[in-house]
């Protein structure tokens, strides 16, 4: 290796160095640009179809639109969503069945949207709720449909 | 190609590095024999977090299945529910509709810039700068961002179905894919200069790691890496699925063979793919999202196969159907395992302090390759 050679390479090595320093120096000067956020204390505004937590809508007469057709329970992979159903009576005299309980197990969820995907009627839809932590596990199963709601009128 | 087990020599030390290792990106254990500070041999040990998807797979059905391939490769989730989706409708003999194509190359290819950006972190931090790991996120945020508007997740997204995209894309979609290509040219300039132009990066990674083109087909290694060794192996060019044959953009291929070359390879398929959402992001042809399918799929009986090429490389997803509603074998061919594969060839004979360039290289992910 020629002295010249020798010489150009230490040129080159102290010049890509300076190049690097000189993007570490802007950012040192140009310290406005926050992109981090303290979290507890402020939130995030999340995307309206950020996948939290599967919720059973109910109107202001306290009434959901889940026929109990089962057709999450059979879309999900994991086994989280079980329909307990029971038979009402109509006014006619009639049989008809409607669920008593919607255990949802937020434990086994994954998030993955094939149960609200399934849904016939627009029943359960995705909430924007994550914050799951709880001291026991229990307190993760849940029951989806309010206690003392029946099904909106119309919706078969 | 197995190697002989060389019999351990007086004075040879054999160390663990990993299972839980910060270099290991994942539980990685490699039992590497030193001699001194040459690397003799390296043992990755495997199977640390493998949890038997392809057995799970068995009894979901061809619906359900898909959600389980995103954590594989949890890097390039979309590409791999991307080989599913296009294996069942291949079975089905579906004819998706031309904006669902469109919508699934788009999320595709900004998965892999994704998948690219955090490498490239991951890959500066292994080599001792730690700026860029925090640069790289910054940009990586963006792409999530647009993933959560429309898919609704930010890493396991579930988004591509039998037949289509699950929901239409956000209205606010394409002027946020725009603000990022946008961005994008900005920085990625800056981080060329930063990083790559570095003169102590580049003697960290120049006749590192070699792996000949011969060496690179015989271990079965596909994407970056195998393109880093001159093979001409993506799936995109040869194997067009989708509407890639319509498109333009180049394979990159280097030809120096080193960990350098798979470095530059995947600095520049950034810009590819970049390119290829330029083409299309004006162009997304108006129509239905998602193809009437049935709401039981049953495949027919028989053998399918598809391939994908992910962010790692080719993803083969091959299903065995008895015509019931569940698979009755389905078998994944992960781009990760056959790269690693090759690390023993490429260290043997390196020094220890190398080896972390030559996994970081390799783009290990190691619930890919464990399954």
């Amino acid at each position: 290796m020629s002295a010249i050679q020798y010489i150009k390479d230490i040129y080159g090595a102290v010049k890509s160095l300076l190049i690097g320093m000189k993007q570490t120096g802007y950012y040192f000067t140009h310290h406005k640009e926050i992109i981090t956020q303290n979290y507890p204390e402020e939130k995030q505004q999340l995307a309206e179809r950020f996948r939290g937590e599967v919720v059973m809508t109910h109107d202001s007469n306290n009434e959901h639109k889940c026929t109990g057709c089962t057709a999450c329970e059979l879309a999900c992979p994991n086994g989280t969503i079980k329909i307990v159903t029971k038979f009402e009576q109509t006014p006619e005299g009639k049989k008809k069945k409607a669920i008593d309980k919607f255990v949802y197990h937020l434990e086994l969820c994954t998030m993955c949207n094939l149960c609200v995907v399934a849904c016939p009627t627009d029943a359960i839809k995705m909430d924007q709720a994550f914050e799951h932590s709880v001291f026991d596990r229990s307190q993760l199963t849940k029951v989806l449909n309010k206690p003392g709601s029946k099904i909106m009128e119309g919706v078969e | 190609m197995l190697e002989e087990v060389s019999a351990i020599d007086q004075g040879d030390m054999i160390i663990n590095i990993g299972p839980q290792h910060p270099s290991t990106h994942g539980v990685l254990q490699l039992v590497v024999t030193l001699n001194g500070e040459t690397i003799k041999k390296v043992e990755p040990h495997l199977g640390f977090i493998h949890r038997s998807i392809e057995k799970m797979c068995e009894s979901l059905t061809y619906r359900q299945f898909i959600y389980v391939t995103s954590r594989m490769d949890y890097l390039s989730s979309h590409i791999n529910n991307h080989g599913c989706a296009l294996c069942v409708e291949k079975g089905m003999q579906i004819e998706i509709p031309e904006r669902a194509k469109v919508i699934r190359v788009l999320m595709d290819e900004l998965t892999r810039i994704a998948s690219h950006e955090l490498w490239w972190g991951a890959m500066a931090m292994d080599l001792g700068a730690f700026t860029p790991f925090f640069l790289s996120f910054r940009e990586r945020e963006t792409i999530t961002d647009i993933m959560e508007d429309t898919c609704g997740a930010r890493l396991t997204m579930n988004y591509i179905v039998p037949g289509g995209v699950m929901v239409d894309l956000h209205p606010d979609f394409q002027r946020k894919v725009k603000a990022f290509i946008k961005l994008f040219r900005e920085k990625a300039d800056q981080y060329n200069e930063l990083v790559t132009g570095n003169i102590i990066f580049q003697s960290r990674m120049k006749n590192v790691g070699v792996l000949s083109k011969e060496d690179a087909i015989s271990y079965g290694c596909t994407g970056p890496t195998a393109r880093g060794s001159g093979v001409n192996c993506d799936i995109r060019k040869l194997y067009p699925y989708e509407i890639y044959d319509q498109l333009k953009f180049d394979e990159v291929i280097e030809t120096g063979c080193d960990s350098f070359s798979r470095y530059l390879v995947r600095v520049k398929e950034m810009y590819q793919s970049i390119s290829i959402i330029e083409q299309l992001i004006d162009n997304i042809p108006e129509g239905d999202f998602q193809a009437k399918t049935k709401a039981v799929l049953k495949l027919p009986k028989g053998e399918f196969y598809t391939r994908v090429e992910t962010a790692r490389g080719e993803l083969g997803v091959y299903i065995v159907s008895e015509g019931a509603t569940t698979p009755y074998r389905i078998k994944f061919r992960s781009p990760g395992f056959s790269n690693l594969s090759a690390l023993n060839h490429m260290a043997k004979g390196g020094k220890i302090g190398d080896l972390v360039a030559m996994m970081g290289t390799l783009d290990l992910v190691i619930p890919d390759i464990d399954r």
